[in-house]
């Protein structure tokens, strides 16, 4: 693709003035110009940002008890309100934040790695394809409770013992998540490189004797990106859903770790009485999913030579 | 073409037996107990007796070929019983439920009907609103269509269903009273007035699927028409004269329909799956959840039954879209 | 006729008798919801409470419990007692006789041998009968005459009101049950949907975990019951679902055990469409202290076995100022409002055998701080959690994964920092933690933690068996395959010969004090800090009469009563 666009430059040019800039250069200016990806990059850093470096200013504990001032409404004192037990919402979102944030992102990348993964090696190579695929309709069909109570029994306590309680379970539920999302990905970037590699780009950098590996990374794996955007994007709101799932089932995080998940899900029996206590959770989830969307739209277009060249 | 599915075919019993293997293993592993949900004033001693009444005593092996026997060989003789009122099946012990001691097959199709009606019709309804948005969404980017579109179905994407079905439930059921909270599964449909019972009590939990649906699939479509409306192929086909529906609607979506048959593909067999927590909040006690009840109370042969059907459905599906593929591209090959 | 008088006295001492008595069929449908559904309408083959209730409204015991406890007869003349002859004075044999013209649905004559025959049919070694206990002791049961039937027990048995008697001991018929003895039970799969019974409504009807709707027995003794003519019985949900559907959009007109928080339900009853009601059995919500050592250090199959005493849950002082620290009021007030109340016993109903030894309904930091600081549990190195004999106070602090439970967890650890106890709060998937899987590390009689919280109860109002979850050697174990009832692994030779003198004793008196003994022995030596005596919550429309809350026998036990109010 990039000779494409090269060879596109020089025609448009017939004398070069400039020094040759570089390819990421390029990108970065069309990411500039796209305003709904400026804007969504700004909101995530934001969030991110709320959520890790908020605690430091809002130095309340999330897990302090304030019997006295539960079920209040937004003061001064607490800005989102307290829940049933007192305990102050804005410090417990910015900790939930601090967990389903990294837990969303990292079950996230994790299944997209996979699924890309197997995805091209299937599309790509065809005797991959048969094994990997049937690979896929097998952890499809797994059911999931019975597969995390089993992942649980057998790595919860190691992994306690070696990474801490915390990290363990993080690591535990990141890569329950992962390995249980990535079936669709995968399918999708199959289907996409089956139709590619016939395309006359792939016999064309073929017959010029590119090599497998070359051929992936730069000829296949730029063409997938955007249904990988959108995997990416929808990743990230199922891994902080199924997260809550998990922990309402009692297969997540202990019972004194907020995620936003979680406290949507305690909030909803709330609803009419405290509608605040549903908002604010289900608020920031989606506004981390559109600000990944917008960051995703963006980060795809300015990918795109056809596009960057307009 | 033909070759292909056929061998595909005959290689998905294989894999399908392989599949119910590694699921019995896995439910035989996973802790758990079928006596966990009876009360604790009922003691140990008595809970072992239930347990061996279950044929839980015996070893994983038999027990596994018992099931391989019971839903392979006795399931298919009853259908047939059923069908042309012969008595093969006499006699004979079927696929038995622990939760129910009664056949699992029979709860089966009893809940199929419920889960078909809601789920099914969720799926078309997303399918129907979906397309549309994201072709239209892809050939007009970024126009206040586009934009709008991006919000409401990210919105809705990232909202789950156990919080929107509450919401919807607390608005049209509680304050409005326009629609009932609770699905009546004893409903026959028989004049215009249950039918149109059976329409409002559809509603919302259709409502609440196809939002998540189209969300999810108005991405894909979208993404994957940008990806082809910038391709050659388009800009020679508009040269030819061809006008802009032609381009459009015959060219790009043609080439653009891979990720959404896929995406489609995935979710027809989660059609069958029901929706877990919709059927729970709605209470449309469809095939999810008895899947739920079932994995809740550890009734292993329940379990077992309706992930292997989810297999088979997967298997078949996946495959359906594996031929539609070489419809739609008749580039990609497999032989 | 002394049973109709006997059920009219029942209604009228709670004040809802209607005045005129409707017709039978003349109110309409009525709709129940359960969260849990029912799989089964056979009670012997499943234990849940939802398939009891469910096949209440069909079958029917010789005697129930009423909403007090006292025995009331239903098929029979009279409760057998040793003052009318009833009971034998050696107290091995008891007596029934059955009441006249009492018919099953299907028009035939209920008589002595379908009461023997539901013994049998409970007996039979393979049967997996779930109320197999309900039958303990039972050696042989005769049948002099149609009406008679002779309970004879192994040896003398104080307490005789086991078989045949509450909502899980219901009668079946042996005309329709005859071939489904043993193995054979679960085949029986027309007969365990639809049982034919002598209760106020049959099956038409039966959808597994779904819905089960019931027409009214035309056979019913009383010509006048019931006042519906048919019921709708839904299952599956939640309990929030549930509730709303009764007291905010009334489309249901009874929802059953409604765990919700008491801000929750207030809400729902401000809907103005019904009303919830609550009753108390003996239902305790507990932590259970580990007198055992948990730790992961120790080789499988000696943690938390009796090898290795717990190394500071034993000393009076800890566990006494563990409890004290604990505001039980609050907890009450949090997590179950009208449905739950402070209590310090193991046992705290019926009343007769609730202990008045402790009171522990006021919070006290400092008292509990003093009382580690006096033993010589101090914080040694300064990290804010004290020490015996070297070993930090940490604790790990598991439970069931339930919403009101981890709040509990949350106030609790909480408390016990504030008097130098670190804890550790897990919550495990409740089909886990309840099952009796001996691979699973996570089981509550497992209980590879320092302290575990759950509630449990007994069924009737005789709690000799109950009590006997404290002996010594009911232990789960690893020889036992970690069965057993008695969690903390509790250990107590004056329990143990009490306990046993319990088992001897007869007169009613004397039983009551003997259990409230063994309850302040459990509470004063540390094996369990009792939190919360929980009642069950139920709710109904405000147009739904004749409810009366039981927590003694199946909720559905008047149901041939239930009417719908007219006016309101």
């Amino acid at each position: 693709m990039t000779e494409l666009s090269k060879t596109q430059t020089t025609l448009n040019q017939p004398e070069p003035t400039k020094p040759p800039r570089s390819q990421w250069l390029d990108v970065w200016d069309q990411f500039k110009t796209h305003k709904g990806a400026m804007m969504g990059g700004i909101l995530f850093i934001l969030i991110v940002a709320g959520v890790y470096l908020g605690p430091f200013i809002w130095d309340i504990d999330a897990t302090q008890i304030d019997i006295r001032s539960r079920n209040q409404g937004p003061s001064w004192a607490h800005p989102f309100g307290t829940d049933q037990l007192g305990r102050d919402l804005l410090a417990r979102m910015m900790a939930g934040g601090a967990t389903s944030v990294s837990v969303g992102i990292t079950a996230m990348l994790l299944a997209l790695f996979l699924g890309s993964f197997i995805g091209v090696l299937a599309g790509f190579f065809k005797r991959l394809d048969g094994p990997l695929m049937r690979l896929t309709d097998l952890f499809l069909a797994l059911p999931l409770l019975p597969l995390l109570l089993v992942m649980m029994l057998l790595f919860r306590e190691p992994l306690n013992a070696a990474f801490g309680l915390e990290q363990g379970i993080f690591i535990l539920i990141v890569s329950a998540i992962g390995i249980t999302s990535w079936m669709p990905t995968a399918r999708i970037v199959r289907g996409d490189v089956l139709a590619l590699k016939e395309r006359e780009f792939v016999l064309a950098a073929r017959s010029i004797g590119t090599t497998n590996s070359k051929l992936i990374t730069r000829h296949i794996l730029p063409n997938v990106l955007s249904p990988i955007m959108v995997s990416a994007t929808l990743g990230i709101a199922t891994a902080i859903i199924t997260e809550s799932a998990l922990s309402f089932l009692g297969l997540g995080f202990p019972p004194d770790f907020p995620t936003w998940g979680r406290l949507l899900f305690d909030g909803v029996d709330y609803l009419q009485q405290y509608p605040e206590r549903v908002i604010w959770p289900g608020l920031a989830i989606s506004l981390t999913v559109l600000s990944v969307n917008y960051l995703g739209d963006g980060l795809r277009d300015a990918l795109d030579p056809r596009i960057r060249g307009r | 073409m033909l070759t292909f599915t056929i061998r595909r075919l005959v290689l998905a019993v294989p894999t399908l037996l392989f599949i119910s293997l590694v699921i019995f293993m896995l439910l035989e592993f996973a802790p758990g107990d079928p006596m966990a949900q009876v009360p604790l004033t009922v003691p140990p001693e008595v809970k072992e007796k239930m347990r061996e009444a279950l044929g839980l005593g015996q070893p994983i092996h038999i027990r596994f070929w018992k099931w391989i026997v019971q839903f392979f060989w006795i399931e298919p003789q009853v259908l047939i019983d059923y069908y042309f009122g012969t008595s093969f099946s006499e006699g004979k012990l079927r696929v038995i439920s622990w939760q129910t001691r009664s056949p699992v097959m029979d709860i089966v199709v009893q809940r199929i009907p419920q889960t078909l009606w809601v789920v099914g019709t969720a799926y078309v309804v997303a399918i129907i609103i979906a397309l549309p948005i994201g072709i239209y969404s892809a050939y007009r980017q970024y126009s206040w269509f586009d934009q709008l579109g991006t919000f409401v179905s990210m919105v809705g994407f990232s909202v789950p269903p156990f919080f929107s079905g509450v919401l919807v439930i607390v608005i049209f059921s509680v304050q409005l009273g326009w629609f009932p909270s609770i699905y009546d599964t004893t409903l026959v449909v028989d004049s215009w007035d249950s039918f149109v019972k059976q329409l409002q009590q559809m509603i919302m939990p259709v409502m609440v699927l196809a939002l998540q649906i189209t969300a999810q699939l108005s991405r894909f479509m979208r993404a994957s028409m940008l990806d082809n409306l910038n391709q050659d192929y388009v800009r020679t086909a508009r040269a030819k004269g061809l006008s802009e529906y032609v381009v459009v609607m015959v060219h790009v979506l043609r080439n653009s329909m891979i990720p959404v048959v896929t995406v489609i593909a995935l979710g027809i067999p989660a059609i069958f799956g029901g929706a877990i927590i919709t059927e729970q909040v709605f209470k449309v006690n469809g095939i999810g959840q008895l899947l739920i009840g079932a994995i809740q109370a550890n009734d292993l042969p329940m379990v077992q039954t309706l992930t292997f059907i989810f297999a088979v459905l997967i298997v078949l599906f996946n495959l359906i879209a594996d031929v539609l593929y070489g419809i739609l591209d008749p580039r990609i090959r497999y032989d | 006729m002394k049973v109709k008088a006997l059920l009219l006295g029942a209604i009228a001492s709670t004040a809802m008798a209607p005045m005129a008595m409707a017709e039978r069929g003349s109110d309409g449908n009525v709709n129940i919801i359960y969260w849990q559904a029912p799989s089964i309408l056979n009670p012997f083959l499943s234990g849940g409470t939802k398939d009891g209730d469910a096949s209440a409204i069909i079958l029917e015991p010789l005697a129930r419990y009423n909403q007090d406890g006292e025995l009331v007869p239903f098929l029979t003349t009279e409760i057998p007692t040793v003052s009318n002859g009833g009971v034998s004075e050696d107290l091995t044999q008891i007596t029934w006789k059955i009441a006249p013209g009492i018919k099953w649905s299907d028009g035939s004559a209920f008589t002595s041998a379908d009461v023997k025959f539901t013994a049998d049919y409970c007996m039979h070694p393979e049967g997996g009968c779930a109320q197999l206990t309900k039958f303990d002791g039972v050696q042989s049961v005769e049948t002099p005459d149609d009406m008679t039937v002779v309970v004879t027990f192994d040896k003398p048995t104080p307490f005789p009101y086991g078989p045949f008697v509450g909502g899980e001991s219901p009668i079946l018929q042996k005309a329709q049950f005859e071939n489904c003895m043993g193995a054979k039970a679960p085949e029986c799969t027309a007969e365990n949907f639809g049982p034919i019974g002598t209760g106020p409504f049959v099956v038409t009807e039966f959808k597994p975990n779904d819905v089960i709707t019931y027409a009214a027995n035309e056979n019913y003794r009383d010509p006048n019951k019931p006042a519906f003519a048919t019921v709708t019985f839904k299952g599956g949900g939640d309990a929030t679902a549930a509730g709303r559907a009764v007291m905010e959009t009334g489309e249901f007109d009874y929802a059953w055990n409604l765990q919700l928080a008491p801000e929750v339900i207030a809400q729902m009853q401000e809907g103005g469409k019904g009303t919830p009601i609550a009753g108390f059995g003996p239902l305790v919500e507990r932590i259970m202290l580990n007198q055992t050592n948990p730790s992961p250090d120790l080789p499988e199959g000696e943690r938390s076995t009796a090898k290795h005493p717990h190394p500071f849950l034993q000393d009076p002082a800890v566990y006494k100022a563990m409890s004290l620290a604990i505001d039980r009021p609050l907890l009450v007030e949090i997590g179950y409002g009208q449905a739950g109340a402070v209590t310090c016993n193991w046992v705290p109903a019926p009343a007769a055998v609730n202990s008045t030894t402790f009171s522990c309904d006021t919070q006290d930091i400092a008292g509990a701080n003093k009382l580690l600081d006096d033993a010589g549990i101090v914080d040694t190195n300064g990290d804010g959690v004290r020490e015996k004999d070297g070993v930090p106070l940490k604790v790990v602090y598991q439970t069931s994964t339930n919403a009101v439970r981890q709040d509990f967890q949350a106030l609790i650890k909480e408390w016990w920092s504030q008097i130098g106890i670190e804890t550790e709060l897990r919550n495990i998937n409740a089909s886990v933690f309840f099952g009796g899987d001996p691979g699973s590390p996570d089981t509550f009689q497992k209980f590879y933690a320092d302290v575990e919280m759950y509630a449990n109860t007994f069924n009737g109002t005789d709690p000799q068996s109950y009590l006997g979850n404290g002996i010594c050697d009911k232990a789960p174990r690893p020889e036992t395959q970690w069965q057993g009832e008695n969690i903390s692994r509790f250990c107590n030779e004056e329990f143990d010969a009490l306990h046993a003198e319990l088992t001897q004793t007869a007169d009613a008196d004397k039983r009551a004090e003997i259990a409230r003994r063994l309850n302040d022995i459990m509470v004063e030596n540390g094996g369990m800090i009792p939190l919360v005596h929980r009642g069950r919550l139920s709710a109904h429309a405000n147009t739904l009469g004749g409810v009366v809350l039981n927590v003694w026998d199946s909720e559905m036990w008047n149901i041939a009563d239930w009417h719908r109010k007219t006016g309101s």
